[in-house]
């Protein structure tokens, strides 16, 4: 078994800041995304608030050939994508053909796009559908038009694992990489911020109602009352630790494991799936409970939830044992999106020293017995991380990024 | 929706609904003396086609078959598609 891929590119696009860096500062200092909806009205809707990706020109990231054939969210993905690569300055015009690929999570495609081609078609017939329409609202369209754009003709896929997708996608491109393919994009982007896409997320049950933007979502509190939706994502560039090191690349961190289960049907999910899940992945990256600096968990708003998560974590690790947290809770839920995202953060906290804290909450309910990090960041050496993410119907994910040598 | 039977399309007209049906390759100028240049060389390939003459059925409220489409590989020739349709509204 070869050794385990390095992370050399972040691209970010997420509501609390367009960049990699935007985000991250505005993490740290606490800074949300979370505010009324702008993109459509919703008052006839009882959720009033998401995260929309602040300041996104599309003209201004995207070759005018793309604009008329792609949803919002395909263009936000467009845009983490090409920013992860430039971000490692990877060539991969120096590759083999078939050396290099991309891997995306999705939970919901372009529905806004889907929803008004729709409209199109029963309000003024068919004539009226755009071409586009074959593929702009597909849920894996972000796979396809960014192997276009980039060149990626190697493996290409598209999970739809709700919000696990995230770590899927990356537990595949590093299941690719391992086999031969020496880079690979990876992550997730999701948004459907339209009438359409609201609907079917209210569907889960688990969006908040809550109308004050810093009271919405709080995971682990006692008041936590569902999630607020949002859109963005991250995507990465994990490489051959190899030929990465050839090229001289910064990098940084390794996806040193990954692993993923299913719950067994049941009125509610317990917390036997996700311990699964933690235990495969430490030992894929041959890591002790105690080795793992820090937990950035799925925080799902929905107290039996974050219950069932917190018992997973503590099952795992002991009570209080591990810092946990959520920096999701400036930015809302980004289904697909959402732990690519905290794969990112994850490995900014490696490079920087510094855990972001759940920006919003007090303190987590009491009984939990989970050391959540709240108030402020705290400055302390991580080493090795610890992501999860868990998706609607029952999908776990597990993995653990570790500091590269 | 423009039906007039003295409508004439234009090479302007074509390049709007282009930009509007699939934007511009930045290799490529659409200003340019375009009327004989393949399609594919001005990056538009079949879906982009497709595109842009239902864009342009709509708006002209003409009809274009299939197979006369094959023929038109150059903006030259849709042009002369299309104003040969419009002649017939």
């Amino acid at each position: 078994m070869s050794a385990a891929p390095v992370v050399t590119g972040i691209g970010v696009a997420a509501p609390n800041g367009l960049g990699t860096e935007e985000y991250w500062q505005a993490t740290l200092e606490g800074r949300g995304g979370i505010a009324p909806i702008s993109r459509f009205d919703p008052s006839g809707y009882p959720v009033r608030l998401a995260g929309e990706v602040p300041g996104f020109d599309a003209a201004a990231y995207i070759p005018s050939r793309l604009l008329p054939q792609t949803d919002h969210m395909t263009r936000l993905a467009l845009y983490a994508a090409d920013a992860a690569m430039r971000d490692s300055g990877a060539d991969t015009a120096q590759l083999p053909e078939y050396g290099a690929g991309v891997s995306s999570a999705s939970s919901m495609g372009g529905f806004e796009f889907g929803q008004r081609e729709l409209q199109n078609l029963w309000s003024k017939g068919g004539r009226f559908v755009s071409a586009y329409q074959s593929f702009a609202w597909f849920y894996a369209v972000n796979t396809g038009q960014i192997s276009i754009r980039h060149g990626l003709r190697g493996p290409g896929s598209a999970l739809v694992t709700d919000q696990a997708g995230g770590l899927d996608a990356v537990g595949n491109a590093r299941r690719q990489i391992r086999k031969g393919t020496a880079l690979m994009l990876a992550g997730g982007v999701d948004g459907a911020l339209c009438p359409l896409g609201l609907a079917g997320q209210l569907s889960s049950g688990r969006l908040s109602t809550e109308e004050r933007p810093d009271h919405a979502y709080l995971p682990f509190a006692t008041e936590a009352r569902g999630h607020v939706p949002g859109e963005g994502g991250a995507y990465l560039v994990l490489e051959d630790r190899d030929s990465a090191r050839r090229r001289g690349a910064r990098v940084y961190g390794e996806i040193a494991g990954y692993a993923a289960t299913f719950d067994p049907a049941q009125e509610t999910p317990g917390a036997d799936g996700l311990a699964h899940a933690i235990r495969r992945a430490l030992r894929e990256a041959g890591t002790d409970p105690q080795q793992v600096d820090a937990v950035f968990a799925d925080a799902a708003g929905v107290p039996e939830l974050d219950r069932t998560e917190a018992q997973a974590v503590t099952a795992v690790f002991g009570a209080r044992a591990v810092p946990v947290t959520a920096p999701k809770s400036l930015t809302g839920r980004l289904y697909a999106g959402g732990a690519a995202l905290d794969l990112a953060a994850a490995l900014l906290s490696i490079r920087d020293g510094v855990l972001p804290h759940t920006a919003n909450v007090a303190a987590p309910a009491p009984g939990l017995g989970i050391d959540l990090v709240v108030g402020s960041p705290r400055t302390v050496t991580v080493d090795c991380a610890l992501v999860l993410a868990r998706g609607h119907g029952g999908f776990n994910a597990a993995a653990v990024v570790r500091r590269a040598h | 929706m423009n039906t007039n039977h003295t409508t004439q399309f234009t090479i302007d007209d074509l390049r709007r609904i282009m930009r509007e049906s699939a934007g511009q390759d930045e290799a490529v100028d659409l200003e340019g003396d375009i009327l004989d240049t393949h399609f594919q060389e001005l990056g538009y390939d079949s879906l982009a086609l497709l595109e842009t003459t239902s864009r342009i059925a709509r708006e002209y409220g003409i009809a274009i078959a299939d197979e006369d489409l094959d023929g038109a590989e150059s903006p030259g020739a849709l042009l002369q598609l299309v104003n040969q349709a419009l002649t017939r509204v």
